[in-house]
């Protein structure tokens, strides 16, 4: 063996370890994030947490009940608008791929999928904070929901096209029309995959604040009203960690905690679910 | 009959599906909309005046085109390197029994939320960066890359939060890109007896399209993220090339001060900074898209996709 062939390995095997290191290089921080957060959050982090509302400055403890009722309402909001037009959007894109309007849509997927949620957040206000004068939960939800239109019509779209073409022959053979075929048979073929990407595109909207931080605003007390700011368990965490009080930043770490485990639980269940659907794809076709 | 329903379904449908189309054009509208007064009154200055000062009625946009421009590009110079690591070890080198959770956990990195990563930033990193700050050496401070004052918030905090936030963006698409390039090109380069590393070269290069695209797409991320630059940039309106100087971004500027926004100009100022980054995001992803669909055109035609959910995730 030259020394030419050499150098050849050792360059090889140098790359090798580099690659392998930038793996470990991306998982410290995410270990490092995990670690730190949850070992500050979880003393503060009891039933009360959940149950109580936000104490006033000086009084230790208290919870962030309403700002996680306020983030589910959001999140119910935003899937009210998105699920709908997400889906029959994708059922669009699917159904006539070639057609110029699909080419233009599922650009313009793409490109509101790359749109910077604070941008999102500043067309939220003007459609709907501005011309009421008044920050509302509905405005929040109108935010997120445009955040989630893109992710559900590409995964509608791409898990449609997985369902295999037997089936829409099958039903058309029987006299099904088009669109009984597409509803009846060809959709909830896909129903258990396009879920899962509601699921996880809401554990996405989920964890955004700045949208948020000028539509649905924040707010100090109980309310479920949609025509009134309301809290989130994001824009919560952002007031309190930007306070100078240390009994908020435990509070800042306790909501952060219960965030990561959010996303932890429903990234795990789309991950289960995917698998499962994988497999029973491999079996039918 | 069947041919009429057929007619209304496409119809139906694609009423909704433009639906897409109309929100993409009335964030447009909005923001040309809410930013005339701005638009007017300053014109093409806006891109280049430094002053930013809302009592005095004086708004120039450069601090924050600078930096958003600069945390970015230096997030993308930190991540692009290992983001192909990762890309690469996961797609050819990894172990098979490793590969499936390698891939959730970096996937689990893009899945955590920007105000997590902001609040670690604050409370963790931006100590580690001035500790780092202070243990510069007097002579390395001349240097205007590490001039100014040690505070730990500023660019270097910012550009090291974003680069780990878009790494993994980055790593998922180049690895998808590697995974569609065919066998029998590493196969050939085998046979003409390349080393590990000189097959993967040329994989690498076969997909240098669609690994551009990828770059590109953690580009496009960095450029909107907000929460986590805001959290740790120190926000200060300046133009400075200093690692350690507290600077501002486009996101972090509208985040901070849209709801402070007294005036009407003040209001349309802050609606032109976010029409200037909408224009600055579409160009990088439109580009990113259009390198990644020329490869999917060509070679991803047959690949299989079944992780629909997960990618998207990502």
């Amino acid at each position: 063996m030259t020394g030419y062939d050499l150098r050849r390995r050792a360059t090889s095997r140098a790359l090798e370890v580099f690659c392998a290191a930038s793996v470990v290089l991306a998982l410290v921080p995410l270990g490092l994030i995990l670690f730190y957060v949850v070992r500050q959050g979880l003393p503060a982090l009891g039933p009360a947490f959940f149950t109580q509302m936000p104490k006033p400055v000086g009084e230790p403890g208290g919870g962030m009940a309403n700002a996680m009722v306020g983030t589910l309402i959001l999140l119910g909001l935003a899937a009210t608008l998105a699920v709908p037009v997400g889906i029959v959007s994708g059922v669009f894109l699917s159904e006539y791929k070639g057609s110029r309007l699909g080419s233009a849509v599922r650009f313009a997927a793409d490109v509101l999928n790359g749109v910077p949620s604070i941008v999102i957040g500043i067309f939220a206000y003007s459609v709907a904070v501005l011309p009421f004068k008044r920050f509302t939960a509905l405005a929040g939800g109108l935010a997120l929901g445009v955040m989630m239109l893109p992710l559900i019509v590409r995964t509608t779209e791409e898990l449609l096209r997985l369902v295999p073409e037997s089936f829409r022959e099958g039903a058309l053979a029987l006299g099904a029309t088009r669109s009984r075929a597409v509803w009846s048979v060809i959709l909830p073929a896909a129903l258990p995959g396009i879920l899962t990407g509601v699921l996880v595109a809401l554990a996405r909207v989920a964890g955004e604040t700045a949208p948020l931080l000028f539509t649905s605003l924040n707010n100090r007390f109980w309310s479920t009203r949609l025509d009134q700011p309301i809290a989130s368990l994001t824009v919560q965490v952002y007031t309190y960690a930007n306070s100078p009080y240390e009994d908020w930043h435990r509070q800042a770490f306790a909501g952060a905690t219960v965030l990561i485990a959010a996303v932890l639980t429903f990234s795990l269940l789309a991950r289960f679910v995917t698998r499962r659907l994988e497999r029973m794809h491999r079996g039918t076709v | 009959m069947a041919k009429h329903d057929d007619k209304l379904f496409r119809l139906s449908t694609g009423i909704v599906a433009a639906s897409v189309l109309l929100i993409v054009a009335g964030i447009a509208a909005t923001l040309i909309q809410g930013s005339w007064l701005s638009l007017r009154q300053f014109g093409f200055g806006f891109w280049r005046t430094r002053t930013w000062d809302p009592v005095a009625g004086q708004f120039g946009a450069l601090p924050f085109i600078w930096g958003t421009l600069y945390s970015s590009l230096l997030a993308l110079l930190l991540s692009t390197p290992i983001a192909l690591g990762i890309a690469v070890f996961l797609a050819e080198l990894s172990p098979r029994v490793l590969r499936q959770p390698l891939i959730f956990l970096t996937e689990l990195l893009a899945a955590i939320p920007s105000i997590v990563y902001g609040l670690w930033g604050m409370f963790v990193l931006v100590p580690v960066v001035r500790s780092l700050e202070v243990a510069t050496p007097q002579w390395l401070r001349g240097v205007p890359l590490f001039s100014g004052p040690p505070l730990g918030v500023g660019m270097l905090a910012a550009a090291l939060v974003l680069a780990v936030m878009i790494t993994p963006f980055s790593a998922a698409v180049a690895r998808e890109i590697l995974r569609a390039v065919p066998t029998s090109q590493r196969e050939a380069a085998y046979a003409l007896g390349a080393t590990r590393w000189e097959a993967i070269r040329l994989a690498l290069y076969y997909g240098r399209t669609g690994i551009i695209g990828a770059v590109m797409l953690g580009l496009g991320r960095a450029l909107g993220e907000t929460m986590a630059v805001t959290m740790v940039i120190g926000n200060n309106p300046q133009v400075s090339l200093s690692l350690f100087a507290p600077q501002y971004t486009m996101a972090a500027v509208i985040a901070n001060e849209f709801t402070e926004a007294a005036d009407d100009l003040y209001l349309h100022a802050l609606v032109e900074i976010g029409l200037v980054l909408f224009i600055l995001t579409i160009i990088v992803n439109a580009l990113s898209r259009l390198l990644l669909w020329r490869v999917a055109d060509k070679q991803l035609a047959g690949a299989p996709s079944a992780a629909a959910p997960v990618a998207a995730a990502a």
